[in-house]
């Protein structure tokens, strides 16, 4: 039977079916509905892509997430150490079914060499996002500190306006964007997470030839 | 092939059943003669040609040997080697014999060279839905990989549908399109349109060629990936420059797909795990899907039926996996399915679905799905596993080796000690078969009924037929009627439901297996989207007999307007040509049948035809399906007609 057993909104007349056997399931029990995958409870989810660097991968990848309706909140993409491997770096919200019919879909894709659901896992996790900030002589003493508290550089710097570069991960660069915004954001790139398992293994191994 | 002939085949091909994939094809003995229904007109007939298809077949799911190609050289052929002679040696290198396609500007340098290529038959579609449609009706009816043609532009999106359709029933198909010249690419030339990327949601790869050196190679690989695992439609979009440029790469031997590697042998703990699940149950039922037809199973899932005393529902297109008249085999499930085998899947312990996909169509209500099984889920593609049904024991595999490991470990049962629930099935199946619309009898408020007709089909051609389906009413009607004995016997759009689909998959599959006699069954709706595919085989001479059933309606949608949108028939009632006009105009025979006496005699007299034939039955406006599973209800809650006594 269904894993969560959870039948909300059903009526349970419908449910006392006149085809249940007698021996199986009495008239007056009901069976739990049984449960749809996907609709668990949704938190962020980060996926690692190893993909064969061929021209138009990105595109269906992006393509089968749209089709499939899973919905990608950041994908970064870049060259591995292997010319004809590329890796991408997708976070999505959805529940675990979810995610890994998300990962068993873009498996089905003949360019797609490996996904691996990290989340959870140990890993390094970081972004890198560039904040154009209003500041001024007046208050740019005080955006200087707030970047310093986040280990974030400014790297540019003009009369009105500063830049700052941050790195982290999503939420700690959430949080210091978040600081900023009172001074007003003129602009703000986001490069999207990317991460990397801790230790000695590697993601790529598998894909190595 | 007949039932018969099917155990002798299956006793065959058990003798190498151990040997690992991959390993050569077992020698095909000849075919018993004597249980065979010789259809003399059709062209073929006999069984060396039925064993060479079935030889092919399974070289294409064991994916092994290449052809030999002759040299252009070879072929008396002085000028140099170009994509185009590299495509058709390709095709020719994979076993094609036969392709669909339509010309066009950017298809001419291939269309110049075809000519050396006589062992290549083509067939001029009058659309290019057809050649896709065909190619597909071509695949279903003899397993081979099906391939369609089109030119840049509008050829290519002419295509797609049945690309489309291809791609959701699974089907092993290679759609060859030609491009503009690859420096006008990007540069909206004439005909120009972003074809693979139209085509990539609804393939299973694609290709842009643009050197003709990688020809080969990308019709190796599109062959492979085509036929092999889960099958599905490949496109490959070829630009004309590299139709037209030298080429010098030769076929390859290997491949190389990294990302390619499909997983057929089931985990043994899984299975293990399965066969303990089996030997609880107390009410199991086998679904069988598609999946046993393509994986080449009935065997397998017949000595599992038979072993364990499991009866055996079918999804629409797993019809034909296992002989309608055996007492396991229950019919078809789903919205317009049987009753009793609806009725099975609710009350059932334990549910083995076997190669599908628990489509909306099959499961209606997802949460009111077989509520007291826990569900055995055996698929090759894993995507397919926990999609829309959560299961208790996955098994990602190839169905029929999945089934071989299990079968060992099978207890076998005794029909007797499944008395109680084979019985109580057969009280359901004889409630469900007795009720009216089944076997109605001839009239149904003074007119034809199509129950009756589709049913005489069936019989008329000795259940042995090839029968390909359009869709709508006729679809259901033909699913439900024609009794179907042979695996791939019964054709359908079954995913996309692409009404148009009959006549040119008929076409293809009569050409697929000449050795059969093909109809196609479809209704007044489909048969005016595609009707100029009766030329084609009149030019082909190609024997497909058409039965039109002809309500003068939109008959599914009209059946929707009267029992969900309370009556509101706007858009339904549907003008027809003069059919029998229309065929003379093309020169198909046609006959017109209006009653019950009519009908044997009209269907006699299309069989009589050596070539195509149309029969137009003029069948009741108003005839429903049922039952019906409303949208949005489960298999529980079937709307069933409100019957009244016949008139006598």
């Amino acid at each position: 039977m269904s894993p969560t057993g959870q039948n909300p909104g059903q009526p349970p007349s419908q449910l006392a079916s006149q085809d249940a056997p007698a021996h199986t399931a009495p008239a007056h029990t009901a069976p739990p509905a049984r449960a749809l995958p996907g609709h668990g409870e949704a938190h962020r989810h980060v996926l690692v892509a190893i993909v064969l660097n061929k021209p138009g991968v990105l595109n269906r990848v992006a393509s089968l997430m749209r089709a499939r309706n899973f919905n990608i909140e950041t994908l970064a993409v870049s060259h591995t150490d292997q010319p004809e491997v590329s890796r991408m770096t997708i976070t999505l919200r959805g529940d675990d079914v979810l995610v890994e019919q998300a990962a068993k879909q873009l498996y089905r894709l003949i360019d797609v060499l490996k996904v691996q659901d990290v989340t959870g896992d140990p890993i390094v996790e970081h972004e890198i996002a560039l904040v154009k900030v209003r500041a001024d002589e007046r208050n740019r003493g005080e955006v200087l500190t707030i970047a310093e508290m986040y280990k974030a550089k400014v790297v540019d710097m003009a009369a009105e306006s500063l830049i700052v570069q941050a790195t982290g991960t999503e939420a700690e660069v959430d949080a210091l964007i978040s600081l900023l915004r009172g001074f007003g954001i003129k602009e703000l790139v986001r490069s999207g997470t990317v991460v990397m398992s801790r230790g000695a293994g590697s993601i790529e191994e598998a894909t190595k030839r | 092939m007949g039932t018969r002939d099917d155990d002798s085949d299956r006793s065959r091909k058990s003798v190498g059943a151990s040997a690992p994939a991959g390993g050569s094809a077992p020698a095909a003995g000849p075919a018993p003669e004597g249980s065979r229904r010789r259809i003399d007109h059709m062209p073929g007939a006999g069984s060396a040609r039925a064993d060479a298809i079935n030889a092919g077949r399974h070289e294409m799911l064991t994916d092994t040997l290449r052809k030999q190609i002759l040299s252009l050289a070879e072929r008396g052929v002085k000028r140099p080697r170009i994509g185009a002679d590299a495509v058709c040696e390709a095709l020719l290198a994979q076993g094609v014999d036969v392709f669909f396609g339509f010309p066009g500007g950017v298809l001419l340098p291939l269309y110049d060279v075809l000519g050396d290529y006589p062992e290549l038959r083509h067939i001029l579609v009058r659309h290019e839905q057809g050649a896709a449609h065909a190619a597909d009706g071509y695949a279903r009816a003899c397993g081979k990989v099906g391939v369609c043609l089109g030119t840049s532009g509008p050829g290519a999106t002419n295509l797609v549908t049945g690309i489309g359709n291809a791609m959701l029933d699974s089907i092993p198909m290679v759609a060859i399109t030609g491009n503009v010249v690859s420096s006008l690419l990007g540069k909206d030339a004439f005909q120009e349109i972003d074809i693979t990327g139209i085509t990539l949601p609804c393939t299973k790869h694609n290709y842009l060629v643009s050197d003709p050196n990688e020809i080969p190679r990308v019709f190796a690989e599109a062959f492979h990936i085509a036929a092999t695992g889960r099958p599905g439609p490949v496109h490959i979009d070829i630009t004309k420059d590299a139709l037209m440029g030298a080429c010098t790469a030769e076929h390859p031997t290997t491949l190389d797909l990294p990302g390619f590697k499909p997983k057929f042998e089931g985990h043994f703990r899984q299975i293990k795990l399965a066969a303990g699940e089996i030997a609880r149950a107390e009410r199991p039922v086998i679904l069988a899907g598609h999946g046993i037809l393509i994986s080449d199973a009935t065997a397998e899932l017949l000595e599992l039926a038979e072993k364990a005393q499991i009866p055996v529902v079918h999804t629409l297109l797993g019809i034909g996996a296992m002989d309608e008249r055996h007492p396991l085999s229950l019919g078809f499930v789903g919205m317009h399915g049987w009753k009793h085998a609806n009725k099975v899947i609710q009350s059932a312990d334990l549910l083995i679905a076997l190669g599908m996909r628990f489509d909306d169509r099959v499961t209606g209500h997802v949460p009111t799905f077989a509520p007291y099984a826990r569900i055995i889920h055996v698929d090759i593609d894993p995507a397919e596993i926990g999609k829309n049904v959560a299961v208790e024991i996955p098994i990602v595999g190839d169905v029929k080796r999945v089934l071989r490991a299990l079968l060992p470990q099978i207890q076998a049962v005794a029909p007797e000690q499944r008395a109680a629930y084979l019985g109580q099935i057969a009280e359901w199946r004889a409630e469900s078969e007795k009720t009216p619309w089944h076997g109605s009898g001839a009239w149904r408020n003074g007119q034809l009924s199509a129950d009756f007709v589709v049913a005489a089909i069936g019989e008329a051609s000795g259940h042995d037929a090839t029968i390909v389906a359009d869709v709508g009413q006729n679809q259901m009607w033909t699913a439900r009627y024609a009794g179907f004995r042979r695996p791939n016997s019964h054709i359908s759009s079954g995913g996309l439901g692409t009404m148009g689909y009959g006549l040119p998959a008929a076409m293809g599959a009569a050409v697929g297996r000449p050795d059969k006699e093909t109809w196609a069954i479809v209704g007044d709706g489909g048969l005016q989207m595609t009707a100029q595919e009766l030329m084609t085989l009149v030019q082909d001479n190609i024997p497909v007999k058409v039965a039109l059933l002809d309500n003068r309606k939109l008959g599914m949608i009209r059946q929707w307007q009267e029992l969900v949108y309370s009556g509101n028939y706007h858009s339904s009632n549907l003008l027809g040509p003069d059919w029998l006009k229309l065929a003379e105009a093309y020169g198909v025979a046609g006959f017109r049948a209006s009653t019950p006496e009519e009908v044997e005699i009209a269907i006699a007299a299309a069989r009589a035809v050596n070539g195509p034939a149309l029969v137009h039955f003029e069948i009741a406006e108003q005839q429903n399906v049922f039952p019906m599973m409303p949208a949005g209800k489960g298999l529980s809650d079937l709307l069933e007609e409100q019957f009244e006594e016949p008139k006598q």
